[in-house]
């Protein structure tokens, strides 16, 4: 179970989210990856993201844009 | 729930237990046989409605046809494709006529004809140089939008093409445009895969998205 992270701050869609499906495929099930972002887009998107690609999304704060998502790796690698 | 002419079967005494025990196997047979048959039937009619149900399934896959070479509609282009691959799906993009000028590298008039060479001074040099679909204003559009996109911290259609091919993105040159437009395989980025609409079809008949931009 590592936990990992990954600054996505001031990149803009659809990086972010190219970054984490690219950070998420290093990772194994039960890993945590904490990703920071400001991306307007990135709490729909990462929400969308996790739904189809089948982890979990542990938690979602948005502090002003300054967003932070915490994802738990849920598919079998 | 045996029926009454059965029970009665059974009750006429048989004479041995093996005789009773062929007696009761006929009974079962005769009537499990026929509602044995019409299962089988049903289970092989089922059995082939999923095969073709099979095969009808879109793939996990996206299919884009760029077919404009202005530089905003290419970026919706590249940023839908790189998504769609980050989600996890196979993602092939088609270019053809305009949007072909995205992919050029190169520019060569030798062996051309002359309205081949006119198109090739005319076009685009590669995907730097691209028009916007609106307010292009003789390229200060371009050079405007280029500006807001690099304060906005927005990728440009350059770095979105190699982030798509990067990420495994397939690309796909129209061969019949190519033609038309005048445009030679080595004017374009290496690596790439060359195909027909057949080939288009082939891809977006099993792909659950499919759009031309």
């Amino acid at each position: 179970m590592a936990s990992s992270s990954l600054d996505c701050r001031g990149m803009m869609c659809p990086v972010p989210i190219v970054r984490i499906s690219r950070a998420m495929k290093e990772l194994s099930q039960g890993d945590v990856l904490t990703v920071q972002a400001s991306d307007p887009s990135f709490g729909p998107d990462i929400e969308a993201w996790v739904r189809k690609m089948g982890h979990s999304l542990e938690s979602f704060a948005d502090a002003n844009g300054e967003q932070t998502a915490v994802i738990r790796h849920a598919a079998p690698a | 729930m045996l029926p009454r002419h059965e029970v009665r079967t059974v009750a006429s005494l048989p004479a041995s237990a093996e005789e009773l025990d062929a007696l009761i196997n006929a009974a079962v047979e005769r009537r499990v046989g026929a509602a044995l048959g019409d299962l089988e039937r049903a289970v092989a009619d089922l059995r082939s409605a999923m095969t073709t149900t099979t095969a009808n399934t879109p793939d996990d896959r996206a299919t884009i046809v760029a077919f404009s070479g202005d530089m905003d509609r290419l970026f919706a282009t590249f940023a839908i494709a790189s998504g769609a691959a980050a989600m996890g799906m196979e993602v092939s993009i088609y270019f053809t006529f305009w949007g072909l000028t995205a992919l050029r590298v190169k520019t060569t008039f030798a062996g051309k004809s002359i309205s081949q060479k006119m198109a090739a001074m005319v076009l685009p040099s590669g995907p730097a140089s691209l028009p916007t679909s609106r307010m292009n204003m003789a390229g200060m559009g371009p050079a405007f939008f280029k500006m807001l996109m690099k304060q906005r911290r927005v990728q440009s259609v350059p770095e979105m093409l190699a982030m798509c091919r990067d990420l495994g993105i397939k690309i796909i040159a129209c061969e019949m445009s190519m033609g038309v437009m005048g445009i030679t395989r080595e004017e374009l980025i290496p690596d790439i895969d060359y195909g027909g609409v057949a080939t288009y079809l082939g891809d977006a008949s099993r792909s659950k998205i499919t759009l031309f931009i």
